[in-house]
């Protein structure tokens, strides 16, 4: 069998993987948004929280709870890495430099995992298990909150009502996140991924002399940082270390991770909005890119245009060989398509058109799943748009899922889709601009555009995947990165909720025979479609200058 | 103002109390818990896969090292020690230039472009060696028949394996330094060949380590 072959039965394994698990996932977690039952450890939070998990919420106080809650999680990380130097159990490593601390809880809270850092010899087991590791469940946790309470804007008429956020996030992490992760990392264990709490110690080698190694809880913070769609590896190399990611089948199950909960959830919408047929409209859309994409990916990594990839006859720079080019470009996609940014082969070293296509999967917003919870909310805020657009051909009012898409809801998701792209091209373009950020770029020409346009669209998409020659721990990049990560995450989020909040409080207005039929693969068809010129209109030019001169250059 | 200033102080306190709590979940119990079940269930794994040879640790079946000749006197790079079966190239390991008391391995690759004139150079060179490496008098390497994964580097520097062509190509090399039949030598490369799991799943591959130990077992052997 010949690797292209083989890679396609694994792309196929895994989509069938995920069609048998959407199903029961999805409607786990309709169960879980839905029930009026609290569990006693849940109890025993909400009273610690001092919370009332039975209060409705507003949409301004559901925002309020985000940010709260998020405020507290910048706070606590920083301080940790702050005082890491004096904390027992960090292996005596030193306490983190106030620019880097700020960019990686900044990173962590946001969801985005974007590391300036070294892994292996800068963060201790605290930091690791007790810091970022909880960052890994509860940003992902309260993506899941703003996405159900998306949805829940539109079954509620008149009331405005979203929710409690506490309830949501609580039993985001109590009955999805965590039951699901302990069994991922006792799985990633039986392959081979280390989970100890070992200090730095001495492994012999074949032709003599030790090497110092440090140990770590780290299948339990693997399962997490996939499922959550984290991307923060323990390691420096990330799911390419072969303690995070030992085999074929632990790469093919990480995969799998990434993508089960933001697939799974547009079942749960489908079933919360009361018409599963909708929910597989949105999931035909996801399903359609990601594929696409995955096939543009394997066939620019297998045919490897580029003078170094020509010479060795393989594009396997950066890559590993028990993974190989084939599931390299399936992970590649999977991550940059859904917020997570770990890899399992190193971004810098793809071919030029592959590089555009990650920055591309990033730059549309990563919808396609995308990330835990801010998928489905990304998608949806694209389908209100798709709807408008078609509303504006046909001359009617646009209305979605019963709803009115007037002046209000259109103004809050045209400022949802103008902020990432604002904050990703004016940084790139200040940095560019600026004499000295140019000098932690290691390649040069259009390569090193790439490194820091791809740096921003990390960012500014909390994905936190890198173009990882860029040397980003420098005072700039931890700055603004830092900045473009918090603001990339969470003004979205404010517009994300005042539409909720906008629809909960209209009335409902039946279907008619001039309603289009957003269930419909028609309406798919114009949701690709709607979404591939939006973001190529946007990214163009800036695509231009490093990827595709690249690619063309080959 | 001043009640808009408590109500925020208020839901700070909130949000830090629902964040110890939550830390003491996913934070402490669920990591100790999943610790547990791996040391019992499989406590080899759990610290590292070890593998053991004449009694001493010898490293990890996951983890790649080199075999490398000792450093000479004036030497900078070591020379590798071509009587052992050869790993691929580790240009992206780093080491530690934080918390220094320590000697730790960074892992991570070059992060160099398809087009980036170094890693253009590090793969002619690569090549280059590889070929006059594994050339014996009777057996010529060509270039055309040196696989990629011999000339590049891994994404973690640490790719414990190398694929079935790098290692065949290695075999007369291999079989000449050590005195031994090349035929011997190739059945041990297949012996130690492992294909993708259940048919399909990743690439054919050898693993260095444990390619290295049955070489050496041999030798003790004969």
């Amino acid at each position: 069998m010949g690797p292209v072959l083989a890679g396609v039965l694994q792309l196929l394994a895994l989509v069938a993987a995920l069609a048998l698990a959407h199903r029961p996932l999805g409607d786990h977690m309709a169960r879980v948004y839905s029930s009026d039952r609290h569990w006693r450890v849940e109890k025993w939070i909400y009273k610690g929280i001092g919370a009332d998990p039975g209060t409705q919420m507003r949409w301004p106080a559901y925002l309020r709870g985000v940010l709260a809650f998020s405020a507290a999680g910048v706070l606590f990380l920083y301080l940790l890495q702050r005082l890491q130097g004096v904390l027992p159990g960090s292996l005596g490593f030193s306490s983190i430099d106030p620019d880097q601390a700020f960019n990686t809880a900044a990173s962590f809270v946001s969801n985005t995992n974007w590391q300036s850092y070294y892994g292996e010899q800068a963060m201790g087991h605290v930091v690791q298990t007790a810091g970022l590791a909880v960052q890994n469940f509860v940003s992902a946790a309260v993506g899941m909150a703003v996405a159900v309470a998306l949805v829940r804007g539109f079954m509620r008429s008149r009331s405005g009502e979203l929710g409690n956020f506490w309830s949501d996030m609580v039993r985001g992490v109590t009955r999805i996140l965590l039951p699901v992760a302990a069994i991922a990392a006792v799985v990633l264990v039986a392959c081979g991924v280390i989970q100890n709490f070992s200090g730095i110690h001495e492994v012999g080698q074949f032709t003599g002399g030790p090497q110092q190694w440090n140990g770590g809880a780290l299948a339990s913070q693997e399962a997490i940082k996939e499922l959550g769609t984290n991307g923060g590896g323990y390691f420096n190399a990330n799911s390419a270390h072969p303690f995070e990611n030992p085999s074929p089948f632990s790469n093919l199950f990480e995969i799998f991770l990434i993508l089960v909960i933001p697939f799974s959830l547009t079942r749960t919408f489908g079933r919360m909005v009361g018409s599963p047929r909708q929910g597989y409209a949105i999931l035909g859309t996801m399903a359609t890119i990601w594929l696409g994409f995955t096939a543009l990916m394997m066939w620019t990594e297998f045919a490897h245009p580029g003078p170094a990839f020509d010479l060795a006859g393989g594009a396997m720079e950066g890559k590993e060989v028990r993974l190989g080019v084939s599931t390299s470009s399936i992970w590649a996609v999977a991550t940059t398509l859904t917020s997570t940014g770990a890899v399992n082969s190193f971004h810098s070293s793809f071919t030029g058109f592959g590089g555009g296509i990650q920055l591309l999967g990033m730059q549309l917003g990563e919808i396609a799943p995308g990330g835990v919870g801010s998928g489905l909310y990304g998608m949806l805020i694209m389908a209100v748009i798709a709807v408008f657009v078609a509303g504006l051909m046909v001359g009617r009012t646009p209305e979605y899922l019963g709803r009115k898409i007037g002046t209000r809801e259109i103004k809050l998701a045209a400022c949802y889709i103008l902020i990432t792209p604002a904050l990703v091209l004016v940084l790139t373009a200040a940095a560019m601009a600026l004499p000295t950020p140019g000098d932690s770029m290691t390649n040069s020409g259009a390569h090193g555009f790439s490194e820091i346009l791809y740096a921003y669209s990390s960012g500014a998409n909390n994905n936190g995947s890198a173009f990882a020659g860029l040397n980003a721990d420098t005072q700039w990049f931890n700055t603004t990165i830092g900045l473009a990560m918090l603001l990339g995450r969470f003004l979205p989020m404010v517009f994300v909720l005042a539409l909720a909040g906008s629809l909960a409080g209209q009335r409902p207005i039946p279907v008619t025979a001039g309603t289009l039929r957003t269930e419909k693969p028609l309406f798919t068809g114009l949701l690709v479609g709607a979404i591939l010129i939006i973001t190529g209109l946007t990214y163009f030019p800036a695509l231009a200058l490093g990827p595709l001169a690249e690619g063309l250059a080959a | 103002m001043n009640n808009s200033v408590s109500n925020t102080a208020r839901l700070l306190g909130a949000g830090l109390r629902a964040l110890l709590a939550l830390t003491l979940v996913t934070g402490v119990l669920y990591p100790l818990v999943v610790t547990g079940i791996a040391q019992g269930l499989f406590h080899d794994r759990a610290n590292g896969s070890e593998v053991k040879a004449d009694g001493r640790v010898v490293g990890s079946s996951l983890i790649g090292q080199a075999y490398n000749l000792p450093l000479k006197k004036g030497q900078e790079t070591p020379e590798p020690d071509l009587k052992w079966f050869q790993g691929r190239p580790q240009n992206g390991l780093g080491s530690n230039s934080v918390n220094t008391r320590y000697k730790l391995v960074l892992s991570g690759a070059t992060n160099r472009s398809g087009d980036d004139e170094e890693l253009i150079q590090w793969v002619k060179d690569a090549k280059a060696a590889v070929v006059e490496d594994n050339s014996t008098g009777t057996h010529k390497v060509k270039p055309s028949q040196v696989p990629a994964d011999a000339v590049t580097s891994s994404g973690s520097g640490l790719d414990p394996d190398i694929s079935p062509e790098y290692a065949d190509l290695q075999v007369h090399r291999v079989a000449g330094k050590n005195g031994l039949p090349v035929a011997r030598v190739e059945k041990l490369v297949d012996e130690h060949t492992e294909g993708r799991t259940l048919g399909f799943m990743g690439e054919p591959r050898v693993n260095v380590l444990a390619l290295n130990i049955a070489l050496r077992e041999l030798l003790t052997k004969s």
